[in-house]
């Protein structure tokens, strides 16, 4: 059954716990960092990194805020990037998760091509070409845990299920920040499978964080733009 | 905690001042997120706009140091508007209790004041018996339940705190009027019968020359808002390890022995002198008066020592503890005062790094190289074991001589934790050690049996090698407390971590009966009540007695099923002390008559039979009930005769909001921090602790109001790192997030010093200089204080130079002073003078 992500941003402590047990998981690791005058680090998402505490400070409203924002893949419904690579042994989507996959035969791909049709700027690419970023866990998913960021979380701020099950989780929630937060949102619930709630304006927190529809037009070419329209077509292309 | 950490999802309002929970106490979150999702305020008071504070409703700035100012307007803020709950203060509290005619407060010095002498780290002391209570004939408190009577605690806490007025306290703290009334009128709304508020507090409060009194001021609200003993309530200090809450029950301090009995004095030369000191006695029969049970808990703590050789005759042992001066103080800022100088010749530094770790590390790491020996007992090297090339060092240079004894990590072994929550957790083995590294259990073991074998050898070398001086110190010495003392602590010649948990619970020596039940010798003791001060009973502290009995090992318990109460109790997960009691002072929950303050939060509830209005058995739910006597009142309003005060450990069974016990005065008063930024105490003419405990060698100098040091300093923790980064710095997963040295500024200070984002910098204090990155934020912001403008800067203490390779990262220790509370001689590390300058 397809799985999601639930990320409540309004209870994240920005403890990054979730970013260590990701390094752990995956056993990637650590960047040579600098203190760059915050305490976000590594500076963004690299081949090495799937997964980033993005930190921000806003003053709204007169008020001062910390923003933090765990950012990673956001696992497409319908992925751009799996649309631009055109090759299901590079990127795919595991049918019984969603999780969209990138292997190592990513190396062939245009990795350019793929991180610039992604609309919230998550892929990266090694050194010889090898293009990485978060799956989903998708090895402890079928094997009936949580992704290793759900379960290091301490507050309920990272949730994992299916679909279905997210999704009620994030509206109920939603309803509730309301009150406090009118201008709370989901952020592109209907496109992605790991569906943010953020308080505040979304680019607050990270330019991102939304798709982003200059990303969009730059990133998706003619073709994959024509075979969007040919909706059921696409797939059977795909294959 | 008086509480657990489970508990505070039950609060109705959460104040989080001299901690920043989210980031040093992660998981806490997950119980304050679960209050705020059922409706909870989150206020957060720090000078810092940190990761609490992004989670918090009300956030409020206040210079570090300012605390007693801050929660002294609140004080006041309750009183004037008269919030607090009239009911619980009533009944529960000393309130009602006379001052005798001696206790007077004028200008910032209490009755009863002597300076100190010059050249002793004390500068002044008070004579306690000038603030005591007055007694009727039998030697009970006199009170004045209608607290009206001018001299009761109740008029003399108004009277105290009426010069706490918003604009002063605003004056003193740099938070804004409208600041201060916003979290003054949002904490006291639990004041209502039936809601609760807590308090998390760390270190952010304890290190201060004003510490205990921070604490103190929190406990008066906390009783005047009927916040003790319930749910969601209480006093609750984030301990700062895992297990600091174990170490201060068994007594790693040099004031006390486990389970909180008294440290021994030099003029205390017999058991019953010592006994006869600390028991307490109150003719009041409302009074539980616990500790009048002292004598069973010392002498079961001897029995446990010296085993069979511990006898009535000889006083059980007592004259083979070692005995404190009686104006001496061997505190860990003590110990490197006299090793700076020469005073102590070799040293044991066991799973610390102080180095690093303890406030004006230089002046300690400048005590090391007087050492002729150190044995660093620890995971891996440090800046303590490598101290001799470190920065500024010339290893040619330094005599001692060092050994390193590498110590298995935690999960390597097996053994018990216990948390801040008082719950004692046992945990099992994970992987064998690591090399030659070992646990620490079987390092001492193999210590003492050396030291032990060479008592021995001295001992048959007969009395000749006494008269030998320059033997002496090998041995022979005073050897009755080696030769006598209990070790029967192995199994297959190594440690066994049951067997000392068993000794710690305690054991029957002889056959006993004791309320018509017999126990055999040999057997667990089943509990604290039935420990024996004639030597028949042994425990290695009292209040552990009860975790392992005969029925098993209680910590070892994983039953995740929750109490009738569904408070989050889970009486059967793990053991709590005292007899799994989980929230101390319970009986305070409760009205007189038995039944809880909050009828859906309820922790304990009299559920005896009644007959005409009168409770006729006695019965309670819920908790341990402290105590566990019949509720004070009967349902039909009667006074019972055997009816019993809530707050057990206190003589006369009543909250202590006038405290005649502490070093620094009956009353909390704000006093400026040692180093500060003002001229003037705007509360009155003392401007710091008269009673502070100040070094005087040449490695320790102070500076304040001089302009060379300008800024407030303060040190604090990051998520990713633990203590002195020993174990976290060489992890290169949490080095990438925290990988140097820093130290957080306002935009405005920054812009004053020409201080970019990102840049290396320098922050001085008058005891030495570290460089860091500065962190330019929106988080600190400058405070208005008197009539001027007061910067503060932040830094963490996790670095030191031994990691990572650069040896640029310094620690933060070097910067602060060693002067420090009089009540607990912990440092004032949270609040110092600094300047900040580009490289």
């Amino acid at each position: 059954m397809e799985k999601s992500f639930f990320i409540d941003t309004t209870i994240c402590t920005g403890c990054r716990g979730c970013q260590v047990a990701c390094k752990q998981w995956h056993d990637l690791p650590a960047e040579s960092t600098k203190n760059l005058g915050t305490f976000q680090n590594p500076p963004d998402l690299s081949f090495v990194t799937y997964k980033l505490v993005r930190m921000k400070e806003e003053v709204i409203d007169n008020k001062l805020n910390w923003l933090f924002f765990p950012d990673q893949c956001r696992h497409c419904t319908d992925a751009p990037c799996l649309q631009v690579a055109e090759n299901t042994k590079a990127i795919y989507r595991d049918a019984d998760t969603g999780a969209i996959i990138y292997t190592i035969a990513t190396k062939e791909l245009d990795a350019d091509a793929i991180i610039d049709s992604c609309p919230y700027n998550i892929p990266r690419k090694g050194e010889d070409g090898t293009i990485s970023k978060c799956d989903m866990c998708n090895d402890r998913v079928h094997n009936g845990l949580k992704p290793a960021c759900v379960t290091t979380c301490p507050t309920g701020t990272m949730n994992f299920g299916d679909r279905q099950e997210m999704l009620d989780m994030a509206n109920k929630r939603l309803a509730e920040v309301k009150a406090k937060y009118p201008n709370a949102a989901l952020l592109n619930p209907d496109d992605v499978n790991v569906i943010y709630l953020v308080a505040h304006d979304p680019k607050l927190y990270y330019e991102y964080s939304v798709a982003s529809h200059s990303k969009v037009e730059k990133g998706i070419s003619r073709k994959v733009a024509l075979r969007k329209m040919m909706g059921p077509f696409a797939s059977l292309m795909r294959a | 905690m008086t509480n657990h950490w489970i508990d505070l999802k039950n609060s109705d309002c959460i104040l989080i001042m001299g901690s920043n929970a989210a980031e040093n106490h992660p998981i806490s979150f997950k119980y304050v997120t679960e209050a705020m999702l059922n409706g909870a305020k989150l206020i957060s008071v720090d000078p810092r706009f940190t990761k609490t504070s992004s989670k918090a409703d009300i956030y409020a700035a206040l210079r570090s140091g300012t605390d007693i100012a801050f929660l002294g307007g609140m004080i006041k803020y309750v009183l004037d508007k008269e919030l607090y709950n009239k009911e619980y203060t009533a009944a529960y509290t000393n309130a009602s209790f006379i001052v005798g005619k001696d206790f007077s407060f004028k200008d910032g010095i209490f009755s009863g004041y002597t300076k100190g002498e010059k050249g002793h780290p004390s500068t002044g002391s008070y004579d306690k018996s000038k603030w005591a209570f007055e007694v009727d004939e039998k030697g009970v408190p006199k009170m004045d339940k209608t607290l009206q009577d001018p001299k009761c605690v109740f008029q003399l806490l108004k009277q105290h705190y009426d010069r706490y007025t918003l604009e002063t306290v605003s004056l003193i703290t740099g938070t804004s009027t409208e600041d201060l009334l916003k979290v003054y009128e949002a904490y006291s709304t639990t004041g209502a019968t039936g809601k609760a508020g807590t308090i998390m507090y760390a270190m952010g409060w304890t290190q201060h020359t004003v510490g205990t009194q921070i604490i103190r001021t929190m406990s008066i609200l906390q009783l005047l808002l009927g916040n003790m003993g319930v749910a969601g309530g209480g006093v609750n200090a984030l301990r700062g390890e895992s297990n600091v809450q174990g170490s201060t029950d068994h007594a790693l301090l040099w004031h006390i022995l486990p389970g909180y009995l008294k440290g021994i004095k030099a003029s205390q030369d017999t058991l019953t002198a010592y006994n006869t000191k600390w028991t307490p006695k109150s003719s009041d029969p409302l009074s539980i008066n616990w500790w009048q049970n002292y004598p069973k808990y010392s002498v079961s703590l001897l029995k446990s020592f010296f085993g069979e050789k511990a006898t009535k005759e000889n006083d059980f042992g007592y004259s083979w503890l070692p005995k404190a001066d009686d104006n001496g103080s061997y505190s860990w800022s003590d110990i490197f005062d006299a090793m700076y100088k020469d005073k102590i010749k070799g040293f044991l530094a066991w799973g610390q790094n102080p180095a690093c770790s303890g406030a004006n590390s230089s002046k300690t790491r400048k005590a090391l190289e007087k050492l002729d020996w150190m044995v660093n007992v620890n995971l891996f090297d440090n800046e303590t074991g490598s101290f001799w090339h470190g920065p500024g060092v010339d290893p040619s240079k330094v005599k001692t001589e060092v050994f390193m004894l590498p110590a298995a990590v935690s999960v390597e072994k097996e053994g018990s934790i216990i948390n801040s929550g008082r719950w004692m957790q046992w945990r099992y083995q994970g992987p064998k050690p690591m090399g030659d590294s070992r646990p620490d259990g079987d390092i001492i073991f193999e210590l003492f049996h050396t030291i032990k074998e060479l008592y021995h050898k001295d001992a048959s070398n007969g009395k000749a090698n006494k008269k030998d001086k320059k033997n002496k110190a090998k041995g022979g010495v005073f050897p009755e407390p080696i030769l006598n003392l209990k070790w029967d602590y192995e199994t297959s010649g190594v440690y066994d971590a049951h067997k000392v948990a068993k000794q710690i619970n305690g054991y029957f020596i002889k056959d006993v009966t004791i309320k018509d039940k017999g126990y055999k010798a040999g057997t667990l003791v089943p509990n604290f009540t039935m420990l024996q001060d004639d030597g028949s009973t042994s425990s290695g502290c009292w209040i552990y007695c009860g975790s392992y009995t005969e029925e098993g090992n209680m910590s070892a318990r994983r039953d995740t099923q929750d109490a009738p109460n569904n408070i989050g109790l889970y009486p059967k997960f793990a053991w709590a002390w005292p007899l799994n009691r989980r929230i101390i002072y319970n009986r305070a929950s409760v009205n007189p008559k038995g039944e809880p303050w909050n009828k859906d939060k309820w922790v304990v509830k009299f559920a005896g039979e009644q007959k005409d209005g009168k409770w006729t058995t006695n019965k309670w739910e819920g908790d341990v009930p402290d105590g566990g006597a019949f509720p004070l009142e009967n349902p039909d309003g009667t006074k019972r005769d055997d009816g019993k005060n809530p707050f057990i450990m206190q003589k006369d069974g009543y909250g202590q909001i006038y405290g005649p016990g502490l070093a620094d005065g009956p009353f909390p008063e704000h006093y400026e921090p040692l180093e500060c930024p003002v001229e003037k105490n705007y509360l009155s003419g003392q401007l710091v602790n008269p009673t502070a405990i100040v070094y005087s060698t040449d490695e320790d100098s102070h500076a304040t109001c001089d302009p060379r040091f300008p800024f407030v300093g303060t040190t604090y923790r990051v998520c990713e790192h633990w203590q002195t980064g020993l174990m976290t710095r060489p992890q290169a997963w949490l080095m990438e997030l925290q990988p140097q040295m820093f130290v957080e500024m306002s935009e405005e200070l920054a812009a004053l010093r020409g201080i970019k984002n990102g840049e290396r910098v320098k922050v001085s204090s008058v005891r030495a200089a570290v460089e860091c990155t500065a962190i330019v934020t929106k988080r600190f912001k400058p405070f208005k204080v008197g009539g001027g403008v007061v910067h503060q800067v932040g830094v963490p203490w996790h670095f030191g130079w031994r990691w990572p390779e650069s040896r640029a990262e310094e620690s933060a220790n070097l910067l602060t002073s060693s002067a420090g509370d009089p009540n607990t001689r912990i440092p004032e590390t949270k609040a110092f003078m600094v300047n900040v300058t580009k490289l």
